[in-house]
């Protein structure tokens, strides 16, 4: 089992969301992204190059998603870092249960 | 969310030559009447850090106001059989078929019969709502289904009959699996005296895979659409004994079965065609709808041959699907018939319903042998085809590919609630089988200006049609005369498209490609012309165009890094018995066409080129011109901020980079996001992400071909998204004009 330095983690992270990222970083990028489909976040861009709205996949064709109107971003890096900090805090009672 | 608003649409043909006319086919809800332009489209992106959008309005007969309105689609493939003299007579029968059900439990599924659904009338061999084998009867009022009431095992062969006796209402169903699982039931028959006598609704075709519901502005529309293979279908105008069923599973009919037999249709006949051959001496003859995929693996198949002409015999199946769509045939919205002299280009219908608007893309042509430029730019449109409606978003491995925030767009959810409109070749039908064919007689929402992709890079988030767009705008600015053809022209007509022309330059994601276009392609540059690659992940997929139904490009996953996986013994094109997949597989690896060819893709940033060795050889000072030793070329860009990125490709002497090649820049520094290409690596390896693996970077190629021709390739997917960079002064552009500025030049290259 990995030992995560998580305040080493999420400092890179929050440093830059999208690039290069160590190793140790993308090891856990792939763990917090591979959630399954259903109730996995999203953004629904809303106004082309500046406003995204956080929304959850659904699961269904039809209706691929919901919006979650509370939380709209006008820069793609902050909602990169909101959804990186609602990920991790799950992860982690996760780890703590086990 | 509730149902959206929309307008959109699809033109035939895409590509139009002066003098010709082409068709608008339109469809919208929740808007009353629109507004029609033609407008030529110049810059499609809508990143305020670039040029911003631009389009032109052109005075044509088409700006009008219309009346909107719906327009349905009516996917689904099935085999109707147009002759009804020989089967108007038709009282006691048998039904009999191979199937390889991909969906049984998903409800009622004809197999075949003439089942009309409205009136209840009919009789069919199906699929029933338990998953068993069924003969359907029904005399208008009273429906009787006789169920073998075993459940039919998704993707197992199995051998289903029915008969019916007119004289004593005697009605059997027979059903058994071609595996034995031992402990699992494999065989049952039901056997009953029904009441129920069938009758025949005239306008009610014989059919395979589906039944038939109704007409609707004289299309049939047909309904209980089955998923899965069927092989060796077969109706005798009797009650046959199961020795004689036995007898009718034959490749072939003996003269005896041929005096039973009312018909005995043949899948492995004609399969390039959407004919259905009986070979019965009725020659009740059928024709495919919408394209269900042929040259499929039949219920007796050895694996002794993969290719369906080595041994047709074991290739009677054909394979349909719910949700297959050639045609959506809608009605004609307006129509522009273009003068004798019309500017080629990239041009769109502009609809506007208020807020709403939608672009229908085409491509304007000079008329056949009549240049207007020596230069041409080859429209992508087979990529633009097999993307169709791409919308991988549920997928749960997405979000890791693109390492980043999945950003749904408009048109993704358009796409969703219309299902009907059709897939891209990167996803599966409905029974999860991989989707083979695309036609552009339908809404195709992702080939618009102003779209974005959840799978382009980070800012300028476009890809195919939107992306190309930055080249477009770019010799629109810089006052390049340019001859705009298409993939599918040059499919049609070969090298004698290319030859008038000095230069061609291709799009940023030329992948698809058939033979007819890659010989072409070849042929001109062994003749002396001279093509600029202007992308990554060229020529990469291998295809056939219809020529039987226009505008249908067929595709199989047979190797190559893919989204689904060819079922074995399904790697041959049906279209023209060609091995289908990667161009590498047959010989044919991109480096032979251009120098380069894949060797990765990510999703969130791109990076820049530096000069090599060889871009100091005087045979190719021409193109730095003006670039410094140690300059980054490209570090900076609308689409992920550099000019190597998106999918890119590398040079390999192995694959045939010409020896003489020169390798004239590299990009360096991707992100672990790139990861290395399937075929690149025999067996696991590592070291797949591109900071561990040397072999991921982007080279930029100079050779020269016979005859004074030469190629250039530029290898990466954003490339064409730096041109506009401060002002469209950088180094990208600068390069960009000194390759074309010298292609342009008739002089020989000095080897
Ligand atoms: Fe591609």
């Amino acid at each position: 089992m990995i030992k995560y330095n998580l305040a080493e983690l999420t400092a890179e992270f929050e440093a830059n969301p999208i690039g290069h990222h160590s190793p140790a970083l993308r090891h856990l990028l792939q763990k917090l992204r591979s959630s399954p489909t259903k109730g996995k976040f999203v953004l629904v861009c809303t106004k082309p190059y500046r406003e995204w709205v956080l929304a959850t996949l659904t699961g269904s064709r039809k209706n691929p998603v919901k919006l979650n109107k509370r939380y709209v971003f006008n820069d793609l890096l902050e909602a990169e870092r909101f959804v990186f900090r609602r990920r991790l805090k799950a992860f982690t009672r996760l780890e703590e249960d086990q | 969310m509730t149902r959206a608003r929309y307008i959109t649409g699809y033109s035939d043909p895409m590509s139009v030559a002066p003098g010709g006319s082409i068709h608008f086919y339109v469809s919208a809800e929740g808007v009353t009447q629109y507004r029609a332009d033609i407008v030529r489209l110049i810059h499609g992106d809508l990143n305020p850090a670039g040029p911003g959008f631009k389009e032109k309005v052109v005075q044509t007969s088409v700006s009008n106001n219309y009346p909107a309105r719906r327009q349905n689609t009516y996917p689904g493939s099935c085999i109707v059989i147009h002759e009804k003299a020989a089967l108007a007579a038709l009282s006691s029968f048998t039904l009999q078929a191979f199937i390889w059900p991909t969906t049984p439990q998903k409800g009622r599924q004809v197999i075949l019969g003439r089942w009309a659904a409205k009136q209840r009338s009919g009789f069919a061999l199906i699929i029933d709502e338990t998953g068993a084998a069924a003969l359907l009867l029904g005399d208008g009022r009273r429906v009787e289904t006789i169920s073998s009431g075993l459940a039919l095992r998704e993707r197992e062969w199995a051998f289903v009959a029915a008969t019916y006796n007119t004289d004593s209402g005697n009605a059997q169903v027979f059903q058994e699996t071609l595996e034995d699982h031992v402990v699992l039931k494999g065989r049952a028959t039901a056997e009953r005296l029904t009441r129920v006598k069938p009758r025949m609704v005239n306008r009610a075709p014989f059919t395979i895979s589906a039944g038939f519901s109704h007409t609707d502005d004289q299309r049939s529309v047909f309904c209980y659409h089955y998923n899965g293979k069927i092989d060796r279908p077969r109706l005798a105008g009797d009650v046959l004994d199961s020795s004689t069923q036995i007898s009718f599973q034959k490749h072939r009919p003996q003269p005896e079965q041929e005096n039973i037999a009312l018909a005995w249709w043949d899948f492995s006949e004609n399969m390039a065609t959407t004919t259905i051959t009986d070979r019965s001496i009725n020659q009740i003859n059928g024709e495919t709808v919408h394209l269900p995929t042929r040259a499929m693996t039949g219920h007796n198949w050895t694996g002794h041959t993969l290719r369906a002409e080595d041994a047709p015999e074991e290739y009677g199946a054909i394979h349909f699907h719910d949700d297959d769509l050639y045609d959506s045939g809608w009605n004609i919205s307006f129509t522009l018939d273009l003068p004798d002299r019309f500017r080629s280009g990239v041009y769109a219908a502009r609809l506007k319903a208020g807020e709403i608007e939608d672009y229908i893309p085409f491509f304007v042509r000079p008329k056949p042998g009549r240049p207007t430029a020596r230069l041409a730019y080859l429209a992508e449109t087979a990529t633009y085809m097999a993307y169709a409606n791409f919308n991988v978003l549920h997928a749960p491995e997405t979000e890791p590919w693109v390492s980043r925030l999945l950003i749904v767009y408009p048109d993704n959810l358009l796409a969703y609630q219309h299902d009907e409109w059709g897939k891209s070749l990167y996803e599966s039908h409905s029974d999860g089988s991989g989707i083979s064919v695309s036609s552009r007689l339908r809404p195709i929402t992702n080939m618009r200006p102003k779209n974005n992709s959840p799978f382009g890079l980070h800012g300028s988030s476009l890809r195919e049609f939107c992306a190309d767009t930055h080249l477009i705008d770019w010799l629109d600015y810089k006052g390049y005369a340019c001859d705009v053809i298409t993939d599918e022209d040059l499919d049609n007509e070969g090298v004698e498209l290319l030859r008038p022309y000095a230069a061609v330059m291709t799009g940023t994601h030329p992948e698809y490609t058939s033979t007819h276009m890659w010989d072409a392609l070849k042929a001109y540059t062994d003749q002396g012309g001279r093509l600029m690659y202007m992308g990554g992940n060229g020529f990469y997929w291998r295809i056939a165009y219809n020529q039987e139904c226009p505008g249908a490009i067929e595709m199989r996953r047979a190797g190559g890094s893919r989204t689904w996986i060819t079922e074995p013994g399904e790697g041959f094109q049906s279209i023209d018995g060609e091995p289908a997949g990667v161009w590498r597989d047959v010989g044919r690896a991109p480096q032979r066409l251009v120098g380069t060819g894949i060797v990765t893709m990510g999703f969130d940033i791109a990076s820049y080129f530096k000069r090599l060795d060889e871009s100091h050889d005087r045979r190719v000072a021409f193109a730095f011109e003006g670039i410094g030793a140690d300059e980054r070329i490209g570090e900076f860009g609308l689409i992920g901020g550099g000019a190597a990125g998106l999918e890119f490709d590398r040079a390999e002497p192995h694959y045939g980079t010409p020896p003489h090649a020169l390798v004239v820049a590299r990009s360096e520094n991707h992100t672990e996001s790139y990861l290395l290409l399937l075929e690149e690596m025999g067996a696991m390896i590592p070291n797949i992400h591109a900071p561990e693996n040397p072999l991921i970077h982007a080279d930029m190629v100079f050779y020269e071909t016979p005859k004074g021709g030469a190629v250039f390739s530029f290898s990466s997917q954003c490339w064409c998204g730096s041109l506009s960079h401060n002002g469209y002064n950088n180094n990208v552009s600068r390069m960009t004009s000194n390759v074309l500025t010298r292609f342009l030049d008739p002089a020989a290259f000095d080897v």
